[in-house]
């Protein structure tokens, strides 16, 4: 794994000060048992804003909704969708869902990982790509599918890989490099 | 902008004033001049760029200074993915297939200005080979009845007039001004609906049950987690319809007596999330959400709550936990959340299927709703057709409707030649139903008996190239991942499953331990706690069912007859076919083949991973996989 320095060590990172004017809006009110309802919504706009989940934010909230860090922590942990460590700034998502697979998606899988040298749940050392899988995002007929950030690529071939890899290359303003 | 329906006269006059903006699409007896295009917005023909495609028209009527005449505009899925983009032009009804920005022109130019069909668009039957414009007429739409996805593909779900002038929020208002609560849980007993969730439990009596417990307060849910991995009916009507389900959860709401509700809803699905707000946005500015509806008292408003991504939420209690804000355990049942659900009172949980089902019993009537399915399972099952099947797509069809022509005749076969092996409904819950089952009638009742059951709605076709027991170990390992862990059967007893499966795929199964995975599959679903750990050993029990000799295959012959799993295979380059391209060489990811141009080359089988690469590079059939 590699260190990344975490954008949010000190609560004067600006992401603290949107994520508290959003807590606010929420009007939680310390004592009122169903405060937690707005919980999980609180945790994804924290990850839209932060990236993932580190211990600061988890604290910040739980501090704001009155519940213990450990309750937070426990919430967290039991959702696929949250994370704790920083993904890559190009996220990688292959569907593992049924249709995708028996369509070769864990073959697609396969030439993402070797064309990053990354496997899924990593992410590369420059921090700029990472892997992951994930359960069907609905696009089944365009099996097999491949998100890159939000966008969705279908019927994705063996060898498409690494083309798909520069393209996002070419958006930083990168010289494709061969190996 | 719009202004708030007071009572029901003036919805009323509002679906007067609306209808003439959907006429030229849904009035079959339209007779004016003008002409509507519409675009397919579904998932599939949007990332095949359908959006571009009404911009482009747009544009074009724009140029031509048509905007009274000519319209374009995006609607829900229309089902035939397969074929997308797809475009309808009305009134004369002439479908378009496979239909791409660049398109728009020629559409335009020559259907739009000069009346003739655009010929190189026209679907071609397959079979027949019979172009067809009428979509009603293609082997694809003949057999569909579309109730749940009535609007889908018919309406742009983001503009709630479009809705009101077909008739939107007109059953709600027949039901709170002119029903009791009592009424209209009678209506919907006598309908036969049973919850399109998976379980099939009639709606009617569980919304008895809501109305019959206590509570200071009571609430519905909608149930939009659809985390069936391979389905997306939930979603397509979310995104093409998201008012007819708010319009259902308000009528579940009167009869129980609620003033909340909540859609709970994947993560994975932001347009649908998105389209939904815009919903509960307009219908609130409308007054068809809020206080006092229709001014008649009846306060009922919806809330998003969205999942993040845990397969075990579908699960009505779990859900519940998570809307409260904690980890997605389910609980003991009973009490059943009718009884005792969010925060401790009486709650409704519907599917979102179900609830879209709603509006129409109460604008045709539940006598024309129950004629239509089977004896037992009344009404329209919505389908996500997928995996190796010809026409992938989006289907409602009658319950009572065969495998065979679901799978045959609307799907159209196997894809790519391939030959039927098992249609798996139900998701990691169902089972696998081999070819001498496809004459079974679709229905809760008859998918059960042959190891499967209706699920949710997903539908996957395998052929002859899946390896069934790699199936199972697919599912098997999805459980497992998802399973909560509250219990021991649930938690321990599907990773030995999942154990023992992996070791068949690998080839080191034994007979006990194919034995003992019969024996696990069979215990398990009797101590689990919840519908996730009581089911999971379906796909497994439905496949050592009717795919025995392919286990047998596995673990006695260490072979796979599908040629799937890859420890028990190799590949070969045969010496007498090789003409020594390196076309093989240099698609190997980890360059284990050697041999100069123009020899023939050589796989190291020690370095080869079984990628299965040189056997598609290949043009001369000299890799073999045995
Ligand atoms: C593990 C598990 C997952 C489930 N997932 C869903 C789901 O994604 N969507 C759904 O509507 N029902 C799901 N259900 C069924 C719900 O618990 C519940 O029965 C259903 O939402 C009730 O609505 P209905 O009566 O309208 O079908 C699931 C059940 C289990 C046991
Ligand atoms: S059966 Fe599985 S998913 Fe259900 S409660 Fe038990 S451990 Fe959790
Ligand atoms: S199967 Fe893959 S790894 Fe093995 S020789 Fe062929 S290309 Fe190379
Ligand atoms: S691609 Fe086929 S013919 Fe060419 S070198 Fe490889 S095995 Fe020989
Ligand atoms: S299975 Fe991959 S999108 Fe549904």
């Amino acid at each position: 794994m590699t260190e990344q320095k975490s954008p949010c060590c000190t609560e004067s990172n600006p992401g603290f000060i949107e994520l508290d004017a959003y807590i606010d809006s929420l009007k939680i009110d310390p004592i009122d048992p169903e405060r937690k309802e707005k919980l999980i919504m609180t945790l994804h706009k924290a990850q839209s804003i932060f990236g993932y989940l580190p211990a600061e934010v988890q604290k910040f909230i739980a501090n704001r909704f009155a519940v213990s860090h450990a309750h937070v922590s426990g919430v967290i942990s039991f959702y696929n969708y949250f994370t704790t460590t920083p993904k890559g700034k190009t996220k990688i998502s292959i569907c593992m869902g049924t249709a995708c697979y028996v369509n070769g998606a864990n073959k697609i899988l396969q030439d993402f990982e070797n064309a990053l040298g990354i496997k899924a749940g990593q992410v590369t050392p420059d921090g700029r790509f990472s892997i992951e899988t994930l359960r069907c995002v609905g696009a089944c007929v365009l099996a097999p599918v491949v998100l890159v950030n939000d966008h969705v690529y279908g019927k994705v071939k063996q060898g498409q890989a690494e083309k798909i890899i520069e393209e996002y290359l070419v958006e930083y303003g990168e010289k494709v490099e061969e190996q | 902008m719009s202004t708030r329906i007071e009572n029901f006269e003036q919805l009323r006059q509002k679906y007067e004033e609306c209808k003439r903006l959907v006429e030229v699409r849904a009035d079959p007896d339209y007779d004016g001049d003008k002409k509507f295009i519409l675009v397919c917005g579904g998932p599939g023909c949007v990332s095949l760029k359908s959006l571009q495609l009404v911009e482009n028209f747009e544009k074009l009527i724009k140029e031509h200074g048509l905007e009274n005449k000519v319209q374009a505009s995006i609607s829900g899925c229309f089902g035939f993915c397969e074929k997308g983009p797809l475009v309808n032009i009305f009134p004369e009804n002439i479908f378009y297939v496979q239909v791409k920005p660049e398109d728009a022109k020629d559409i335009f130019e020559q259907h739009i200005l000069n009346n003739k069909v655009v010929d190189r668009l026209v679907y071609i039957e397959p079979v027949s080979q019979k172009s067809m414009t009428d979509s009603l007429e293609m082997p694809f739409y003949k057999r569909q009845m579309r109730i749940a996805l009535r609007n889908c593909g018919l309406i742009d779900p983001e503009i709630v007039e479009e809705y009101l002038g077909v008739g939107g929020y007109q059953s709600l208002a027949k039901v709170i001004t002119q029903m009791t609560p009592e009424e209209a849980i009678e209506i919907m007993k006598r309908s036969g609906l049973g919850g399109r969730g998976g379980a099939g439990f009639s709606t009617g009596r569980k919304w008895e049950f809501g109305r019959m417990y206590k509570g200071d307060r009571k609430y519905v849910i909608c149930n939009a987690d659809e985390g069936d991995p391979g389905a997306f009916m939930d979603r397509a009507i979310m995104e093409g319809d998201a008012h007819s389900v708010i319009e259902g959860m308000a009528i579940a709401a009167y009869c129980i007596g609620a003033d909340q509700g909540y859609v709970y809803i994947r993560a994975e699905y932001p347009q649908a999330v998105k389209r939904l707000q815009i919903a509960i946005d307009a219908a609130r500015k409308l007054g068809l959400l809020g206080k006092n509806i229709l001014g008649t008292g009846f306060n009922f408003d919806v809330d998003v709550r969205l999942g993040a991504g845990a397969f075990v939420c579908g699960e009505e209690t779990a859900l519940i936990q998570s809307i409260q804000g904690n980890r997605g355990e389910p609980t003991t049942k009973p009490p059943f959340p009718a009884e005792r659900g969010l925060w401790q009172k009486p709650t409704v949980v519907n599917n979102v299927e179900t609830l879209a089902n709603v509006p129409v019993i109460f604008e045709k009537g539940p006598e024309w709703f129950a004629q239509i399915g089977t004896e037992n399972s009344k009404g329209t099952k919505v389908f996500a057709l997928a995996g190796k099947v010809n026409n992938v797509g989006l289907v409602e069809v009658p319950m009572g409707t065969t495998l065979r022509q679901l799978i045959f005749e609307i799907g159209g076969g196997v894809r790519d030649g391939g030959k039927f092996k098992a249609a798996q409904s139900g998701g990691p819950s169902g089972g696998c139903i081999p070819e001498q089952f496809l004459d079974t009638p679709i229905d809760y009742q008859s998918l059960s008996k042959i190891g499967s059951m209706m699920g949710s709605g997903g539908m996957i076709v395998m052929s002859d190239s899946d390896c069934m027991v790699n199936i199972a170990r697919f599912y098997l390992e999805f459980v497992v991942e998802e399973s909560c862990g509250r219990c021991v059967p649930c938690r321990i007893g599907t990773k030995r499953m999942l154990e023992i499966l992996t070791d068949i795929t690998k080839g080191k199964g034994t007979l006990d331990t194919l034995a003992e995975l019969q024996s696990l599959a069979e215990t398990i679903p009797d101590t689990a706690l919840c519908g996730l750990g009581q089911t999971a050993p379906n796909p497994v029990l439905s496949t050592l069912r009717y795919f025995m000799d392919e286990y047998k295959a596995h673990v006695e012959e260490k072979r796979c007859p599908a040629g799937v799993c890859t420890d028990l295979l190799h590949y070969e380059i045969l010496p007498e076919k090789c003409i020594g391209c390196t076309s093989c060489a240099r698609g190997c990811p980890v360059n284990c083949i050697s041999g100069s141009p123009k020899q023939t080359h050589v796989i190291d089988q020690e370095k080869c991973i079984k990628c299965g690469n040189c056997l598609q590079k290949c043009r001369f059939g000299a890799v073999i996989r045995k």
